[in-house]
Formats: structure tokens, sequence, C-alpha cells
């Protein structure tokens, strides 16, 4: 094993509490929640490479997702009164990140996937998502966040944000639910959509506890534009073919239930790197600028590394 | 060539963004956020 494959090392058996950090980092004004309302600082224009609400009362930064249906629904009035604004600082955003990392973030950022991940814990019967339903997501970005925000709009050419009202668990779960609480000039507005909000919620949640983050799977618009970044990443994931015995401890243990051995820079991977330090062959390794690392316990064991 | 393409993309995204960023989308974003999403939060 040589110098160059040394390296860049994450701190996969620590990812936990990573996520829990950046979950706890994207919403870290507190002080929001004793007041009922959202903060309002000037950095909270910064996007966030998650599904992280910017409704919810401690939010730091910008939804990205929110953000460029917000765009995509007031294009057309921009365009009505010449108005430059084309939605091009959070797709140059989305894009950047993409081209750096890929699906990472859904691993190791996003707030919404580990509280996924720690529902799961909860010991049920487990259900597998069936694959085709992965498909689902790109079906949701093109219609709800790209064509109906676009498309539909009102007399004066405003659209509105599809996805966010009538889908997203995230704004229900994180802003939705804490806001009627905590600011009483929001409750009596309450109606038909919270209900039809909190019910959707009520399925996703159980959904969580029966398989593996299928929300990130099958419905994140978001995890469907970075996860077409991974084939052409600077982060790249890969698989070993003399090494790998196919024993499928990877696809037992991975997250998003994926065989990576199949395709190393599937879209469906977030990157999460459990497969790394699951494949007891060394198999399975990743690139970033040019340097490799491979699972850190077997590069100590072998005989090459000395 | 497959190792330039992420540069490639790399390059290209951020010239977006920096555009996005000189036409003063920065602020609309900004706007948004700071407003409590009626939509998001299912009652818009």
């Amino acid at each position: 094993m040589g110098e160059k494959d040394q390296a860049v090392r994450m701190p996969r058996e620590k990812r936990a509490w990573y996520q829990a950090a950046l979950a706890l980092g994207l919403n870290a004004w507190l002080p929001s929640w004793f007041k009922g309302e959202i903060f309002q600082g000037g950095v909270k224009g910064v996007c966030v490479p998650a599904l992280n609400c910017y409704s919810c009362p401690s939010a730091m930064g910008a939804c990205p997702i929110g953000a460029i249906q917000t765009s995509f629904a007031g294009l057309r009035f921009n365009l009505s009164i010449a108005e430059k604004k084309f939605g091009l600082y959070v797709a140059g955003f989305l894009g950047a990140v993409g081209s750096v990392v890929g699906r990472m973030p859904c691993g190791w950022v996003c707030p919404f996937g580990f509280i996924q991940e720690l529902l799961h814990k909860i010991p049920t019967p487990k259900v597998r998502m069936p694959r085709f339903m992965s498909y689902f997501r790109y079906v949701v970005l093109a219609t709800m966040v790209v064509a109906l925000p676009l498309l539909i709009v009102d007399q004066f050419g405003f659209g509105q944000t599809w996805f966010c009202k009538w889908i997203c668990p995230a704004g229900t779960l994180e802003a939705g639910i804490p806001l009627v609480i905590l600011n009483t000039d929001l409750r009596p507005l309450v109606g038909f959509m919270y209900y039809w909000k909190i019910g959707l919620l009520v399925l996703f949640i159980g959904w969580f506890i029966l398989s593996r983050r299928p929300f990130c799977r099958a419905v994140c618009p978001l995890g469907a534009i970075f996860g077409l970044f991974n084939k052409a990443s600077l982060f790249r994931m890969a698989v070993d073919d003399e090494k790998c015995t196919l024993c499928d401890q990877c696809y037992k243990d991975c997250p998003v239930e994926i065989k990576i051995y199949e395709s190393p820079n599937t879209p469906d991977c977030v990157r999460c790197l459990k497969c790394v330090s699951s494949c007891k062959f060394g198999a399975i390794s990743y690139e970033f600028l040019g340097k490799r690392e491979v699972a850190r316990d077997l590069r100590v064991k072998s005989p090459a590394s000395s | 060539m497959k190792r330039k393409l992420p540069w490639v993309l790399l390059t290209v995204f951020l010239t977006i963004m920096v555009a996005g960023l000189l036409l003063g989308e920065y602020k609309t974003v900004l706007e948004k956020a700071v407003t409590v999403c009626l939509d998001c939060i299912g009652i818009g």
C-alpha cells in the first residue's frame, strides 16, 4: 500500500456524532425556540447542502430546495418586469457542491437523513424498499420542484412552492409543528393543508421505522440532484473486483440498501462510507483529489503497509 | 478526460453561482429565508 493510499481520512466510525453536530450547527440559533419566531440574521441567505427547512425557528441557512422552488415560482413574474433573477445562485451552489462530493451531504450533513436513521433503529420488523421506487425522486424533482412552480401561475405570474406545500415532511417536522406550538398567532390559520402535512408526516415516520432512509431514496429532490453528480464528482468510490468476494456485508450494512460493488458511484449512494468499514477484505475505497483510502484497520494489518 | 470533468463542472457551477450573486440573488434568497414560509409549515 503506497503513500498515496494514506492521505484522506473520513471519521467513519463517528458519523452519527458528525450528523448530530451538523444538525445542531445548521439549527444553532436556539433563542428563537423561546420566542416562537425564526432566525432572521443576514447569514440566512447562505444555502446549506441539506434539506433543512428555513422556517425551522433556529435554522441558520436557506434550504436550497425551498430557495430554488421560490426562484422558479417567481421566474415568470420577474421576466414580466425585466427583473434579472433566474435562480443562478442556488443552481450554481447545488452544482458546485455536487461536483466536489456528489451525494455525500446526504450521508453526513442532512438532519432529515439523520432523523430517518435514528427512527430506523426502533426495533420492529423491517421492510426492504422496492428498488424501482428510487426513480420516483426524479419525478418529484421534475414535477413538484421544477415544472409545477414554473407552469402553474396566478394572474400576476407567481407560481407556488409545490414540494414545500404538499409534500415536504422536513418542513412539517422542523417548522410546522414547532411554530404552531410556539406561536399563538399562527394557530387560527391551521386548516386542511396543515392536517394533510401532519398526516403525511405520520405516514413517513412509520415508513422511516420500517425501511432504511426511504424518503432520501424515493422522494428527496435534493438527493436526486446531488446523486446526478456521483459519477462525475471529485470524490469517488471505488471497488476492487479482485478483492470483492460478493459476501454482501456492505449491502447488509448500507443505510440505503445498495450493492456498491455493482456500481460504486451509483446516484443512490449517500457516501456515508459505512461500506468501507464493513468490508473485511478491503475491497471498497474512496478517492478524493487523487488520494485514496481503504479501511484503516486493514491498512494496519496489511504486510504491504509495513 | 474523466478526471477533468469534475473540475470543468465545478468551474461552470461556481461561475453560475457567482453570476447569481452578482445579480443580487443572495438578497432574494435571504428575503424568503427570513420570512416564515407558510407553505412549508402547511398554512399557506
